[in-house]
């Protein structure tokens, strides 16, 4: 779906959405409500400190130590918090565990709720009407959008984030990285695994 | 309300397409859109649910054609003028045209970790849960006109709640500033068939977040 194509088709429109925010970044700047140079800390945050990685950092040491897996799956919030980052997470993260039972995978029906602290900015298509509308209804078919096909037997499980609650996909350690370090392991992690719209790398795709 | 935000379950969107290495914005205007969202919810400008429910009050064809981030900046100027931080005829001439409202704090450069760390939902229970995991509920068959997280493909539907996740403020009041009204908050599972009829995947599961308000006991 053709949501960041309206950026490059409609030159028209963009140029009247960019006149609009400037109006409302004037304003409230003269009102005294928000401070530019705040704004560009904020996006550059964005940009270059919050991403996919520290989910990554997470699903890896959970992998690799036990004893925080246990932690994490029991309540994500207060595992994560305690690892101590820069990135405080909020109060309602919840990880979830893929097995070879059973697939889960994060959609936010109504909106575009997404754990931004540990994923950073969800993608387009995470925000987009083909995913919101059939992630409930036919995850299979969508998994086949991203090229994954699971055997038939194991159970999906789709977690609608219809709360402030918060959804980070643990996905299973591939097979063959036995013994391989914490800070190897996060190279197989991709942000859609964590999502539960991929599955982790195989070791060879990262060798 | 009965919106096209609340999109589970409808046909004909086509299918997902993933954008490779995919930036954080499309266009520099889309960061300052989130930022100032960013800002104003760090100054109490309005809560996240009233941002949530001026998206949704968009015209269903707008909601439809318009980008993620256009979406935003329609909703901010909605809540900007409805609350009263500035006026129309301000947002139209680009510049503030009168003094501004008094804000509790203002996101400034040295604040902005704080600024950007969730807030807790977490309230005082007003009451013991109702509900505890294994328990059979229906959730109502509710249509409010106003803002409501309880998705129309899970109305009137048998689960079961699977976990509590303690007591939460409660979107269908604070979107219409009618204060935090905490409610017990529950995961709620259910099975494929129930929400999609005998044909569904028998393998599929799906569960919502629902709070006590939307659900009965079954």
């Amino acid at each position: 779906m053709a949501q960041h194509d309206d950026h490059h088709e409609h030159g028209s429109e963009l140029s009247e959405t960019q006149l609009r925010v400037r109006a409302l970044e004037t304003v409230l700047t003269e009102k005294g409500y928000i401070d530019p140079a705040a704004l560009d800390l904020i996006i550059e945050a964005y940009e270059t400190k919050v991403g996919p990685h520290i989910g990554a950092r997470i699903v890896a040491k959970a992998w690799h130590d036990p004893a925080f897996k246990r932690t994490l799956l029991d309540d994500g919030s207060k595992a994560v918090s305690a690892l101590g980052h820069e990135n405080r997470v909020g109060d309602h993260l919840v990880v979830v565990e893929n097995t070879p039972a059973l697939h889960n995978m994060v959609v936010c029906t109504l909106c575009s709720c997404y754990p931004w602290e540990v994923l950073g900015l969800p993608p387009v298509w995470y925000k987009s009407a083909p995913y919101r509308s059939r992630a409930v209804k036919d995850p299979r078919g969508v998994l086949a959008d991203f090229g994954i096909k699971l055997p038939a037997n194991t159970e999906i499980r789709v977690w609608d984030s219809t709360a402030e609650t918060r959804f980070l996909v643990l996905p299973m350690r591939p097979a063959g990285t036995e013994g391989w370090s914490e800070e190897r392991l996060t190279q197989l992690v991709t942000r859609d695994a964590m999502i539960g719209t991929g599955l982790a790398k195989r070791p060879e795709a990262v060798a | 309300m009965d919106g096209v935000h609340d999109m589970g379950g409808m046909d004909g969107f086509g299918k997902v397409e993933a954008e490779p290495n995919e930036p954080a914005f499309h266009a520099p205007w889309e960061g300052r859109v989130l930022a100032m969202q960013r800002a104003m919810g760090y100054a109490g400008a309005w809560p996240i649910d009233a941002s949530r429910f001026a998206q949704e009050r968009l015209p269903p064809q707008v909601y439809l054609t318009v980008s993620y981030y256009q979406r935003w900046t329609l909703a901010m100027e909605r809540n900007v003028i409805e609350r009263g931080y500035a006026d129309a005829d301000e947002l139209s001439a680009g510049r503030a045209l009168r003094r501004g409202k008094l804000i509790a704090r203002k996101l400034s450069p040295d604040v902005v970790k704080q600024g950007m760390t969730r807030g807790s939902f977490y309230r005082q229970a007003q009451a013991a849960a109702r509900f505890k995991p294994g328990d059979r509920v229906r959730t109502k068959n509710i249509h409010p006109m106003t803002h409501t997280r309880l998705p129309r493909y899970a109305r009137g539907r048998l689960g079961a709640v699977e976990r509590v996740h303690g007591c939460h403020a409660f979107p269908d009041a604070v979107a219409i500033d009618k204060g935090d009204n905490p409610q017990w908050l529950y995961t709620v599972v259910f099975e494929g068939k129930e929400l999609w009829g005998p044909e569904a995947d028998p393998t599929v599961k799906i569960s919502i977040d629902a709070f006590e308000p939307y659900l009965d006991p079954a």
